[in-house]
């Protein structure tokens, strides 16, 4: 019979490495993607706008665990042979990608209309427009809602877990399983978790306290 | 590529996936009706002047709403044998969810409860009403209509959510379609139809909601 020591605990720690890793990779990415999203959203062309009103739509009406599941067996239908953690990370991207692109496309609506008039008076064309002007502005309008999306992201990596993927959630399992205590496990997992999405929340919500003051 | 896609074990199988989406919106209704309750219950404690009462409820929600649903429901399946309730899987999902929802619904009912004036409370007592009936009729209920489309959008939620619960087997879609995929195999088939029918499930909550709020609420207040 083995009891929570050590050993374990570095095993959660290792855990909650591929946790923080995958976090940081999918919101990297999706940060990427998510602004073609939220472009493409916002672009005023109508098929392009369409086709990201319904690619938001459809990663924002379906479970997470679900996407997961569509992507790791839909890579390997499609002949990619991935390992485990590069289709969960493939999954979260695209989920952070949805997610981002529909926050950043309420920031860029939410730019006065005058903002893009006068930036076309002034004669710039839309890469500079956008760049110089209208993303700028956004962007601090949407940082509250993208830190919590992070703090979204770092709970949603637990689903990894579920297909197999090693992360903090998984190697609490398996502990629990070793030692048969499933509480204390849970209860410190649980604690590990809380550790890293609480300091992001209590930032998110001073930005938004901050953003609140500054608008008004 | 040689991959031919065979829905046959989905189409044989479609019968049991209305059953579990019906699983699926049992459950997320029940979590809800239990989420509203701790959401009220958790707002009076909340706004309380007494320190001791609301504080354990500012710890409750923010350890709720910073740890995932999976390592909650997990702790609850765990501990519930512990205080010594034995419980099947399904209602110890519900209750999870119950609890999960809870923490989110305190803070979408305070918020709407914050946006009565407190003029509202002093005409109520004005008119002879007791502070009971001043809670229920003149804060409670207009800051629930306030707050319709945000619980609303959380039933939605808790309504995908409840697909974690399929990792302690609760009766829901995706647990049916788990034992339809481990006996066919056709992983991909079976989990693509079945993220099709949660897409249906939560734009037909969404739709129904609307109508529900321009057939009832549209006007300002009653």
């Amino acid at each position: 019979m083995v009891a929570m020591g050590g050993p374990q605990f570095t095993f959660l720690l290792r855990g909650l490495g591929w946790t923080l890793g995958l976090s940081v990779m999918a919101f990297v990415l999706g940060i990427v993607s998510g602004l073609a999203v939220a472009l493409a959203r916002t672009s005023g062309w109508r098929p392009l706008a369409r086709l990201a009103a319904g690619y938001i739509a459809v990663f924002q009406g379906t479970p997470l665990l679900m996407q997961l599941f569509v992507v790791y067996y839909g890579l390997a239908l499609a002949g990619l042979a991935l390992e485990a953690w590069q289709a969960v990370a493939i999954g979260f991207t695209l989920y952070a990608s949805a997610f981002l692109g529909e926050i950043w496309r309420g920031s860029i609506d939410a730019i006065p209309r005058g903002q893009t008039d006068a930036a076309r008076a002034l004669g710039l064309h839309y890469v500079p427009r956008m760049k110089d002007v209208i993303l700028p502005q956004a962007l601090r309008i949407s940082l509250p809602a993208t830190v919590g999306f992070l703090v979204q992201l770092l709970k949603g990596t637990s689903l990894a877990a579920i297909v197999g993927f090693t992360e903090l959630t998984r190697a609490g399992s398996i502990i629990a399983n070793q030692i048969f205590e499933p509480l204390l496990v849970f209860g410190i997992v649980g604690g590990l978790y809380f550790a890293v999405c609480w300091p992001l929340s209590l930032y998110g919500a001073r930005l938004e306290r901050r953003l609140a003051v500054a608008s008004r | 590529m040689g991959y031919h896609f065979d829905f046959t074990p989905v189409i044989l199988g479609f019968p049991d996936l209305l059953r579990g989406c019906a699983g699926t919106l049992g459950l997320a209704a029940g979590g809800m009706v239990i989420a509203i309750a701790i959401g009220i219950c958790g707002v009076i404690l909340r706004r309380s002047r007494v320190a001791l009462l609301r504080w354990p409820v500012i710890a409750f929600i923010e350890l709720i709403r910073n740890t995932p649903f999976l390592v909650q429901i997990y702790f609850i399946f765990f501990a519930l044998p512990f205080i010594g309730m034995r419980l099947n899987p399904t209602f110890t999902a519900l209750i999870a969810l119950g609890i999960n929802g809870g923490a989110y619904a305190i803070e979408i009912i305070r918020g709407g409860v914050d946006s009565i004036h407190k003029g509202q409370v002093d005409a109520g007592l004005a008119l002879g009403l007791r502070r009971v009936q001043v809670f229920w009729l003149v804060v409670l209920i207009p800051a629930l209509r306030a707050v319709y489309p945000s619980l609303t959008s959380q039933f939605i939620l808790l309504t995908l959510t409840t697909s974690i619960a399929s990792a302690i087997s609760a009766y829901e879609l995706t647990a049916v379609a788990g034992v339809i995929e481990s006996n066919s195999f056709r992983s991909f088939e079976v989990y693509g139809t079945v993220t099709v029918l949660y897409l249906a499930m939560s734009s037909l909550l969404m739709v129904l909601f609307r109508r529900i709020a321009a057939r009832h609420l549209a006007y300002p207040t009653k």
